[in-house]
């Protein structure tokens, strides 16, 4: 970060913060339209059932009523992710998969009216056995749950690169651990709301969506409508984490109603219903074996996954390759044997959540590797540290990993956190733990194949020079995109951040890009927007050149300031360079187009796991286990990361923060409990429990080191996703060097620790 | 407080609010709930609803000075009091002490828990204007976030304490 940035690189306050602290800023549940109609969804009572009849007439007949739907009204198209796993439809035709499963919808005049008019709709059921638990779902004899999945193996991947047993073969220690993961949900705080209204044959749809682009694409797609006929954009959204990329039935449903009715139509999930829709993270089965030597070098890795997909697939099937394709890149070995089944079940379908399939195995992994270093007597640090990936490495499945800073956030976290003061030195029921993780700064394929760019920008300069506006496809969540880009369309042109204004996510007024999802906006947003930045600042030196009479490359432009480079003195102001251009030439506009080389092997599912360039962060914490309730505190958290070059620090220590806060909660609390019969028994905010403002550690540190990765737009990588990867492992092992056991399910709650404990006791 | 009958036999009552210094006047039905009145008859959209259960604090707004969940209220009860919402705490488009520093420490990322969040911390700061970093937590331990790990939201409302 040597090179001295006018506008990047500096904690400017985010762009739409005054809207969001003074109550202006509009969420799509706050937005209002006339003659607005309300909607909801008709969700299954049982886990698995075969629909015999629906009968909406009663319903129908109740005043307010305007349109009730069902997989009458609807295209029976299936949809998903991958063309061999589409097998979800808008409302269930023959079978509900899980209770909670999509059947109807209503639309009327208030909320009351759709609540009644919901309880009117009489469905016959024939109950089916429902099954679910993975293992049992493999089971001969277990319920079938889908036609196409014979032993509802939904997703079954098998890869071998090196030779494992031959490393196994050579290793001076083998060791196989098993560690569950649980269900979690990512619980952003604003419920999932869409409205659609219809002008003639285009439909316009505000929806709290992750992808503007993803949702037009597959609403056009199922709905049969062509994509240039259908509108999507967003006004703020309250947070994602994952729950808001796949469609949901919400936003189908709101389209045809809207079309039936010919109103604009608002539908909304309400907390519970954002347990069954907006898919949370798959619970992962997971065995790990690794051989190493004496030294503790890692030879050969077999990750044995199972995992738990819920009723659908969706995005699923990338969650499935991410769990096992990503664990090549934190550590160096030649080896790796990666064999996974996602097995669909009668409970809600599961999907991407923060950090994408990695949290578990990584737990899993880091839990793993330290017990390997108790057994060899070596400490975590320096097992880490003999095994952490050096750049310009390519990764035993094909990753090409340029900039990487893993060996320097281990030195540095260790240094900052009191490492060698404290480990191994503190009384019984504290401990401290070390764990690592990164992500993928954007994947190198698109969400759906497809030819087109992943990101588009377009910069306008206003007539008179003195604003511009960015026009992008990306879309800001929480997570800081829209400034962080502004900061960088500045930065390009040689403008101000002050004078940038954003139109985003919206299909028809900005452009095109895939969205906020593997952590890619920075990134792959952020080349679209350096490129639309510099075609201007290209053509405000050009016209200066003519009006001071000197060659365009004698000149630079900052802050919007245009000056001689060797005499700073003379200078022209941006405004009056860009009035002139306007006067001459017309509207000052430029653009910028993303799209990742070829990228990655040629094996099966060589493509998830690609990317231009990988994160990595070195998490350490300090905890104390309360030996008569087995509860948990974190004393201390210290994050080193490797975020390459960095926009807005604020923003990004905001994000480490969140990630942490989230992963001590996957760790210690969350997960989502059904009961016997598969009905969701903690769908809210209180029983799902979220860490407060009390459960934080007192002390959060977050640190950068310094690198600059040579294949992102001033060498940014990503920091949302991959700052909740090591969290889990390093609770877990924290817990373990504080009290002697280690916990090896998910979440490692109290009672898990208070029976640990007392399991050991009675056994001494 | 007065009430009229509907004609399906629905009584509707006839209460006055005062919000953010001006007084409104809206018939009501009994199982009417605050946060429902103050932004679906009031527009004053800036109080959000999370969870419509009091879990979350997201509703959060102030009933004569305290912070109280919206959602869990009745607004016949909340008939002649004063209550303040996130759109009454700036005046003429400035940003009092302590939302300048949200601002300024980046304690605002999707924005949803933040209105709930300004007033609870608010309400600490009136009745205890040099809160230690415990008092602070507890204070806003009703409100739930989701993006940042409440750590520059505490740093933000001490920063604001100490400037008082």
């Amino acid at each position: 970060m040597s090179e001295n940035y006018a506008v990047i690189g500096k904690s400017v306050p985010r762009i739409d913060v005054f809207d969001k602290l003074t109550g202006r800023a509009k969420f799509t549940g706050d937005l209002k339209f006339p003659n607005l109609l309300v909607g909801k969804l008709l969700t299954s009572p049982y886990a698995h059932a075969r629909i015999l009849s629906i009968d909406t007439s009663e319903a129908e007949k109740l005043p307010g009523v305007k349109a009730i739907i069902t997989h009458q009204d609807v295209p029976s198209t299936k949809y998903g992710l991958s063309p061999a796993r589409w097998d979800e439809t808008i409302f269930c035709i023959d079978k509900v998969r899980f209770y909670g499963d999509k059947i109807a919808a209503v639309a009327a005049i208030d909320e009351e009216t759709v609540q009644k008019a919901l309880k009117l709709i009489k469905v016959e059921y024939e109950v089916l056995s429902a099954v679910f638990d993975p293992f049992e779902a493999m089971k001969d004899g277990a319920p079938q749950i889908f036609d196409e999945y014979p032993k509802n193996i939904n997703t079954e991947i098998h890869q071998d690169f090196g030779d494992v047993e031959k490393a196994f073969k050579e290793a001076y220690y083998v060791r196989t651990d098993r560690f569950d993961g649980q269900r979690t949900f990512q619980c952003p705080l604003e419920p999932h709301a869409t409205i659609a209204y219809w002008t003639g044959n285009r439909v316009t749809v505000y929806a709290s969506t992750q992808s503007v682009h993803y949702l037009q694409h597959y609403l056009a797609k199922v709905l049969n409508i062509k994509e240039g006929d259908v509108r999507v954009l967003k006004t703020h959204v309250g947070g994602g984490f994952g729950a808001k990329l796949d469609p949901s039935g919400l936003d189908f449903a709101a389209v045809v109603l809207a079309k039936k009715t010919g109103r604009p139509v608002k539908m909304f999930f309400d907390r519970e219903d954002m347990f069954f829709n907006n898919r949370g993270r798959h619970p992962i089965f997971m065995e790990v074996k690794s051989g190493v030597t004496k030294e503790g070098k890692l030879l050969g890795v077999h990750c044995n996954f199972v995992m738990e997909g819920g009723a659908y697939t969706g995005l699923g099937v990338a969650s499935a390759y991410y769990a096992g394709t990503l664990l090549t890149v934190l550590y160096d070995f030649d080896n790796y044997k990666f064999d996974m089944l996602r097995v669909v079940t009668n409970l809600p379908p599961n999907g991407a959540q923060r950090g994408h399939g990695q949290p578990q195995p990584r737990y899993a992994f880091e839990s793993h590797l330290d017990n390997i270093a108790k057994e060899l007597g070596i400490d975590p640090i320096e097992i880490r540290l003999i095994n952490a990936r050096r750049p310009g490495t390519v990764t035993v499945n094909g990753f090409k990993v340029d900039s990487y800073g893993l060996k320097e956030c281990l030195e540095k976290a260790r240094d900052i956190s009191g490492w060698r003061e404290k480990k191994g030195k503190l009384p019984w029921g504290r401990g401290m733990g070390i764990g690592n993780g990164g992500f993928v700064s954007g994947a190198g394929y698109a969400i759906y194949r497809t030819d087109k760019p992943h990101s588009t920008a377009m910069i306008k300069v206003t007539d008179d020079g003195t604003s511009a506006i960015l026009y992008i496809g990306a879309v800001e969540i929480g997570q800081g995109s829209d400034t962080v880009l502004a900061q960088m369309a500045a930065e390009a042109m040689g403008y101000r951040y002050e004078s940038m204004k954003v139109v985003a996510a919206d299909t028809d007024l900005a452009v095109h890009d895939l969205g906020a999802y593997a952590s890619r906006q920075t990134l792959m947003s952020g080349w679209a927007v350096k490129w639309a930045g510099e075609k201007i600042k290209k053509l405000i030196l050009e016209t200066a050149a003519g009006m001071m009479e000197v060659k365009p490359e004698e000149l630079d432009c900052r802050e919007a300031i245009v000056f001689v480079k060797a005499n700073p003195e003379v200078t022209k102001t941006f405004a009056e360079v860009a009035q002139k251009y306007f006067a001459t030439t017309g509207q000052l506009i430029g653009q910028g187009s993303y799209k990742p080389p070829k990228l990655g092997g040629v094996h099966k599912g060589s493509a998830v796991g690609t990317s231009p360039a990988y994160s990595c962060a070195t998490q350490i914490a300090e905890v104390e286990i309360d030996e008569e309730s087995g509860e948990v505190e974190v004393m201390g958290a210290w994050d080193v990361h490797d975020s390459g070059m960095v926009i807005n620090p604020a923003l990004l220590h905001g994000q480490v923060h969140g990630a942490f806060y989230m992963g001590i909660g996957e760790s210690i609390w969350e997960e989502v409990l059904f009961d016997k019969q598969g009905k969701l028994l903690n769908g809210n905010l209180a029983e799902y429990r979220l860490p407060t403002a009390l459960d934080m550690p007192p002390v959060i540190a977050s640190e950068l080191v310094d690198t600059v990765d040579p294949n992102a737009p001033w060498g940014v990588k990503e920091v949302g996703e991959g700052a909740t990867t090591p969290t889990l492992g390093c609770i877990s092992n924290a817990i373990f060097d504080a009290i002697g056991v280690q916990i090896k399910s998910l979440p490692m709650s109290y009672e898990k620790i208070w029976r640990a404990l007392k399991e050991k006791k009675e056994k001494a | 407080m007065q009430a009229i009958q509907d004609k399906n036999g629905v009584k509707h009552f006839l209460i006055t609010l005062n919000v953010n210094g001006d007084s409104y006047t809206k018939a009501v039905k009994a199982n009417a709930l605050l946060v429902n009145v103050l932004r679906n008859e009031l527009d004053l959209t800036g109080t959000k609803k999370g969870c419509e259960l009091g879990d979350c604090g997201s509703c959060t707004v102030l009933l004569d000075g305290k912070p109280v969940d919206s959602c869990m209220l009745l607004a016949v009860y909340a008939d002649g009091r004063k209550i303040t919402t996130i759109e009454g705490v700036a005046q003429n488009d400035k940003m009092d002490k302590l939302q300048e520093s949200f601002a300024e420490n980046a304690a605002v990322q999707c924005g949803y828990c933040t209105p709930g969040m300004v007033l609870s911390a608010k309400a600490l700061l009136t009745i205890n204007p040099h809160p230690t970093e415990l008092d602070v937590r507890e204070a806003i331990a009703g409100n739930l976030c989701r993006c940042t790990g409440y750590v520059n939201i505490v740093k933000a409302v001490l920063a604001a304490a100490d400037e008082a």
